[in-house]
């Protein structure tokens, strides 16, 4: 059973820890949608320092490209994806 | 004609202080020092042998962008393949006998009304079990920090111009997914062989920044 479905909006934590993060600092607080479910991964978070822990579940994310940047000068349909952790993503309704 | 097209200049008006740059003169930066002081370790410490070094540099300086040419080929002239390679990038280049190791390979396929580009915004992720090392631009920050910024502008610049009304899709490699392009099989190329189509299919039309050769080019 995984959080999030296909075509489900999900909003990328506003947040800024230190360490290994593979979330891309452009996408925190970014609201997008979920194109698809990859399964679970060991966490780059924990596994960059060689150190064990559970493994986490990966959604690729799809992100509007003019709801990344105000000025976006290409045309509205062209989009941006990402492939998020689990506990980077939260519901947003 | 000038003095200087003289056959018998005698050059001694040129001050050479330096001897001409050697291929290996370079100053390493702090990271490739310790790269190499870590190399050394190992060795020292007979966790690796210098051999095992040596044959894992050969064996990646051997894998390249022609393999990834034969599955778009494939792909192209085998629709049962193309359905297998996007529903499992890995069990599909395998049937071809190539080995993703620890990533897991995802195709994205163009559409009239769809094009894909990859990139790796915070290092240089790219699917090296297939295609081997990344170009030098994939790796370096303007490609990184521009493609996901602007995009077409990106591509316009690798003589690549993408309609309006085609959707472009970024993506960006953030995890253990690595992504293949396969472009669209160009027009006129009906009666080619699999071997043929493979040709047509470039490095840069599998990353996305261009489309593939045009048969008789």
């Amino acid at each position: 059973m995984t959080r999030f479905s296909p075509g489900e909006q999900v909003r990328v934590r506003d947040d800024y820890p230190p360490g290994h993060i593979r979330t891309p600092v452009y996408l925190r607080g970014k609201t997008g949608e979920v194109d698809r479910y990859f399964g679970e991964f060991a966490n780059a978070e924990i596994a960059a320092y060689g150190l064990p822990g559970p493994r986490k579940g990966v959604y690729k994310v799809r992100f509007r490209a003019i709801d990344l940047w105000s000025d976006y000068a290409g045309p509205a349909r062209d989009v941006i994806e990402a492939d998020i952790y689990e506990h980077w993503l939260e519901k947003t309704a | 004609m000038t003095d200087h097209d003289h056959h018998d200049h005698d050059h001694h008006d040129h001050e050479h202080a330096h001897a001409p740059p050697q291929p290996d003169d370079k100053v390493h930066s702090y990271y490739q020092i310790l790269g190499i002081a870590l190399k050394e370790l190992l060795i020292e410490k007979g966790v690796v042998s210098a051999d095992e070094v040596r044959r894992q540099i050969e064996h990646r300086d051997s894998i390249t962008p022609a393999n990834g040419s034969l599955v778009v080929a494939k792909a192209w002239a085998d629709p049962a393949f193309r359905q297998r390679l996007l529903a499992d990038g890995n069990a599909a280049v395998a049937e071809l006998g190539f080995h993703m190791t620890t990533t897991k390979l995802v195709a994205v396929e163009n559409k009239p009304d769809e094009h894909n580009v990859v990139v790796c915004t915070l290092c240089s992720c790219y699917p090296r079990d297939l295609l081997g090392l990344p170009p030098s631009w994939y790796k370096s920050r303007a490609y990184r920090a521009r493609v996901v910024r602007e995009p077409r502008a990106v591509l316009a610049e690798f003589g690549t111009h993408i309609a309006d009304d085609v959707a472009l899709r970024v993506h960006d490699s953030t995890a253990d997914m690595r992504f293949l392009v396969v472009p669209m099989r160009p027009a006129g190329t009906e009666a080619m062989s699999e071997a043929e189509l493979a040709a047509l299919v470039t490095r840069d039309s599998m990353i996305g920044v261009s489309l593939p050769d045009q048969p008789g080019h």
